[in-house]
């Protein structure tokens, strides 16, 4: 099945052409074959895990080539793919959660017309993030970079009727564009050192060119996470991750929470091997890591826009696993550990806030919902269970897997310097704040006072809330139970850190500063401490329908810490006036020449006009003039 | 030939010429300036006979002086003799710009001249007796194509000058009778010009006649010579004038009666004639006397 | 007496046929003007037919001779015709080709 593992990438995108070309005519059908083509990848990739588990750890690093794609000189790209247990995490987890929300979107896009479109789009993107993840080159890792991009474009300008919704898929589109910049010049530097971009070339290798080339060996490093970066939404390319929220729910839960969005972590720890050698790229990327963590936290409390407000804590949520990953060797498997349960609870989390805009009239802001445990049990239940998961209480899977990220954060450099403490710190508070976000948003949709009601006559707004069909929920019940099991399923016996190390290397277990017992303890302590205030002030207290004006941090939040003003005035504005000095110089210096030039000669022609005065006296002035210059030059060269 | 009368010829010559040149620019009338263009064609053609040319000589004269001078004249007087021009240019700078021009052209022709060596002189002294038949030797010999050329040229030129002199009769062509009757309507003058007349004491064209009272008729005098200046005053005796006041007899002293038949007699004595008429006459007659 | 003076002499009297052209008005003198420098170049031939002992000069002044006088014929009837449109022999009243 190793052998066949191309057809992950080909059924969904035969699938995606076939919906396209089709077009109104596969109407009726077009969704179901979509929901088969993810199906029939998630079964390929099913058998490919399995056969991979049978084999010895030695042998689990397989490259399957494909064809010759380029020959240029000293370039040699093959189109391959690569087999090994950090590619089939991800093709696991793609496969499996995208099987499950498209047959979340069946029901959940049922009154749309372009339900079919739709899901060409969503096939589109499954097969663009496994040739990411599957690539075994930087450059097909790239093709699959842009496919993800060009389909996130597609997915979140879906109802682009709509200038808003238009807007934000640009804005997303152009953001990635400006990250793959550091991409671009990332696969040249890596070229111009290691003369190939195959990994099976480029990451051995990396140790042993080290020598003499840390400069290079870092800027690569840089280079690579700001592509990251841009991807994944990390600070200071995030600001595109909130306005995603305009394409459709499922959207959001497939790309923005589960997968897209990781593609940056895959990155970073798919060259691990390069940042090991480059320290400082690594203290970096951890930097961007707990900055972006701080930044999602403090933007997700004061969000009403509950897809808003589930974005922030992704944005956050990836800051965690940048952080991690950013530890270097100790921490790439926790990242990754933290990523696969991370897409569980938030998928889970954003088709249960699809569940609830579907029973509440497609309405986002919480200040509209309340009390919404009894009218909608299932989704309740299920989002519940997420909430758990993401705050880290034990044992459901966020505990296992953030709790790891924070402990390796105190165990950083050794445990010397100010590292450990800043990096551990961070993470800690950034736990404290997910929990009161997480919570206020948990108990403003589902308890407290209803803030809707039944009837028409009353003055809150009219809603039935009702649960979801079936095909919407089951799979968040699905999700629900791996939000629940899966951590610490993985971590029994540590396996998926074995399971991950022919990838990441052996997991080196460094100490951290404070003792385990202590990490934990106040880990627990915070996020209690975050339920608890959530509880008081948004389950125990009525919510106001109207945000109140709240502190100077409070509103800061609300604008996003003003991202956008600041993208605006210091990339925008002198964007815009260096493209109007463009302008402005091309039509004053470029065209102003050229016409200057013709109105030169048109000048010059008026004047030399003068000369025709009609005397004749004048005409013959002129003759005997010429006749004078041709005798003196015929007697100069006589001479 | 390095003869002195050569010498004496040219240096004698030379100035005259190039004064006479210089007074076609600087002649006021047209007329002075042809006068000087003739002397320095006859001038030159002096010098072409002095440079044993004397065919060319003669056929300057001919040619030249006495065709196409006289040609010049011809249009000058059809043109009008007034129409000269003063020293003073119309177009700006045009002055400085001519006379620059012209000293400059001299001067660098001057220069070639200078480099060139035009010593020595072989002559043609044996061409000069038979002149007219060595000139149709070369010309019938080496140059008949252009010969033939000029004399298809001449003819050209001579068709060109008939056309674009000719007026066409556009309109109706005018008769004797019509020009006489425009003459009639637009009240110009039909009688030639007065005669001397009984008084005049000359009959020459540029003295004025006198009319019957004895003064001049300015009109009598042609306008060429009124223009001219060249009217000669008239000599016309004062007393002429008083006896004619004295001397004519008053129309009212003549008989009027038709049976008398009486002639009137030749002095104005008013009483003879008194007594017989009328006394319906005598109031009038006795009035009159008066006069 | 050296023969060269004629030559000299010519140019002078062609300069001032030059000058002539260009600084009277009327248009008689002009072409007066053209006349003499026609006729100083045909001085100029002369002499030079008499420095080289050829007769061609003598000849081509001949030519020279009769395409001026064709020359003057055409000239004076072209004078002739302005006179009788415009009532003017100045030169600078025949400015209709102005700019």
């Amino acid at each position: 099945m190793i052998n066949a593992s191309w057809l992950l990438i080909a059924i969904p995108l035969a699938s995606a052409a076939i919906l396209l070309l089709a077009g109104k005519r596969s109407n009726s059908w077009g969704h179901w074959l979509g929901v088969l083509a993810s199906a029939a990848s998630f079964a390929v990739g099913a058998g490919a895990l399995l056969e991979m588990l049978g084999k010895d750890a030695s042998e689990r690093v397989v490259d399957v080539h494909l064809f010759d794609w380029i020959s240029a000189g000293s370039l040699q790209v093959d189109a391959g793919l690569r087999i090994d247990p950090l590619s089939l995490t991800f093709v696991m987890l793609v496969t499996f959660v995208g099987t499950l929300i498209h047959i979340y979107s069946v029901a959940y896009m049922e009154h749309d017309t372009d339900r079919r479109r739709f899901f060409a789009y969503l096939n589109l993107f499954v097969a663009s993030m496994l040739i990411l993840v599957l690539a075994n080159s930087y450059l097909l890792l790239f093709v699959g970079w842009e496919g993800v991009g060009l389909a996130s474009y597609l997915l979140i300008g879906f109802w682009n009727h709509n200038p808003n919704y238009a807007t934000a898929a640009k804005k997303a589109f152009v953001m990635n564009r400006v990250a793959d910049v550091g991409m671009i010049i990332a696969l040249g530097l890596i070229f111009a050192l290691f003369g190939s971009l195959s990994f099976d070339k480029v990451l051995p290798q990396a140790s042993a060119l080290v020598a003499g080339n840390e400069g290079m060996m870092n800027l690569i490093g840089l280079m690579l996470l700001v592509a990251a970066c841009g991807k994944s939404a990390q600070f200071p390319l995030q600001a595109w991750l909130g306005d995603a929220m305009a394409g459709p729910t499922p959207v959001s839960a497939l790309i923005h929470a589960a997968t897209m969005v990781t593609a940056g972590v895959y990155l970073i720890v798919r060259s691990g091997a390069i940042f090991n050698v480059a320290p400082t790229a690594l203290l970096v990327v951890a930097i961007v890591g707990a900055i972006t963590l701080l930044f999602g936290a403090i933007v997700g409390c004061a969000k009403d826009d509950i897809k808003k407000a589930l974005a922030a804590s992704t944005m956050s949520q990836i800051g965690y696993m940048m952080l991690a990953a950013g530890l270097g060797p100790i921490g790439y498997a926790f990242a990754i550990f933290h990523l696969l349960t991370h897409g569980f609870f938030k998928a889970g989390m954003f088709l249960g806030a699809g569940s609830v805009m579907h029973g509440m009239n497609d309405d986002v802001n919480m200040r509209n919902f309340g009390a919404l445990n009894k009218a909608m049990k299932i989704t309740w239940i299920t989002f519940g269970l997420g909430w758990l998961a993401i705050l880290g209480v034990p044992p459901f899977s966020g505990f296992w897997s953030k709790d790891k990220i924070i402990e390796s954060a105190f165990a950083t450099n050794h445990g010397e310097g100010w590292q450990p403490w800043v990096f551990g710190l961070v993470a800690l508070i950034g736990a404290g704040l997910a929990a009161f976000y997480m919570s206020r948003l948990f108990f403003m949709t589902f308890h407290g006072k209803a803030r809707w009601s039944t009837e028409e006559s009353s003055e809150l707004p009219t809603r039935h809330p009702h649960e979801s069909p079936a095909l919407m929920v089951w799979p968040m019940i699905i999700l629900a139970v791996g939000s629940a099991l899966l951590g610490l399923f993985l971590s029994l016996g540590n396996r998926f850190t074995t399971w991950l190390a022919p990838v990441t290397g052996e997991l080196e277990h460094h100490d951290p500063v404070l003792s385990v017992p202590v990490i934990m303890g106040a880990t627990l302590v915070l996020v209690f401490l975050g339920a608890f205030l959530a509880w008081r002030q948004y389950g125990a207290a009525p919510v106001p329908t109207e945000p109140p004006v709240g502190s100077l941090l409070t509103q800061a939040a609300r604008a996003d810490l003003y991202q956008d003003q600041f993208n605006e005035a210091a990339f925008m504005r002198p964007g815009q006036y260096a493209t109007r000095a463009l302008v402005y110089a091309d039509k004053k210096a470029v065209d102003g020449s050229v016409t200057g030039l013709a109105g030169l000669i048109g000048s010059l022609g008026i004047g030399i006009q003068k000369l025709h005065n009609g005397y004749i006296r004048s005409y013959a002035a002129m003759m005997l003039a010429g006749l004078l210059i041709v005798l003196i030059v015929a007697f100069v060269i006589w001479n | 030939m390095t003869s002195g009368a050569e010498a004496v010829l040219f240096w004698c010559l030379a100035p005259l010429m190039v004064l006479a040149a210089l007074g076609l620019i600087f002649a006021r009338k047209a007329v002075h300036a042809t006068i000087c263009m003739v002397f320095v064609m006859i001038s030159l053609a002096v010098m072409y006979i002095a440079n044993q040319a004397p065919f060319l000589g003669i056929v300057q004269i001919v040619v030249y002086t006495g065709a196409v001078m006289m040609l010049f004249l011809f249009v000058i007087m059809l043109v009008g003799v007034d129409a000269g021009d003063s020293l003073v240019d119309t177009l700006k700078g045009q002055r400085w710009i001519g006379w620059l021009l012209g000293i400059g052209l001299g001067v660098v022709v001057f220069s070639f001249l200078g480099r060139v060596s035009l010593a020595g002189g072989k002559g043609h002294a044996e061409t000069v007796a038979n002149n007219p038949a060595e000139i149709a030797r070369v010309l019938l010999g080496n140059f008949v194509f252009p010969l033939e050329l000029v004399g298809v040229l001449l003819v050209t030129a001579a068709i060109a000058a008939l056309t674009m002199t000719h007026r066409r009769n556009l309109t109706k062509r005018i008769g004797q009778k019509e020009l006489a009757d425009t003459r009639v309507a637009s009240g110009a003058r039909l009688t030639p010009l007065p005669s001397p007349g009984v008084f005049a004491q000359r009959n020459a064209m540029d003295v004025p006649a006198l009319d019957p009272h004895g003064q001049p008729v300015e009109a009598s005098v042609s306008r060429v010579l009124r223009a001219r200046g060249q009217e000669r005053d008239a000599i016309y005796d004062p007393d002429i004038e008083l006896l004619d006041e004295a001397g004519r007899p008053a129309p009212s002293t003549w008989d009027r009666s038709v049976g008398s038949g009486a002639s009137a007699p030749a002095n104005g004595e008013s009483e003879s004639t008194a007594v017989t008429e009328d006394s319906g006459n005598a109031e009038s007659t006795s009035n009159e006397k008066e006069d | 007496m050296d023969y060269a003076n004629y030559v000299y002499l010519a140019v002078i009297l062609f300069t001032i046929g030059a000058a002539t052209v260009l600084l009277r008005r009327n248009a008689i003198i002009v072409f007066m003007g053209i006349e003499l420098m026609l006729n100083s170049a045909n001085l100029a031939f002369v002499a030079f037919s008499r420095i080289n002992g050829d007769l061609t000069g003598q000849v081509v002044a001949f030519f020279v001779m009769t395409v001026a006088a064709a020359e003057v014929v055409v000239g004076l009837a072209i004078i002739v015709s302005i006179y009788r449109s415009r009532r003017s022999v100045s030169v600078d009243d025949i400015n209709l080709l102005k700019n």
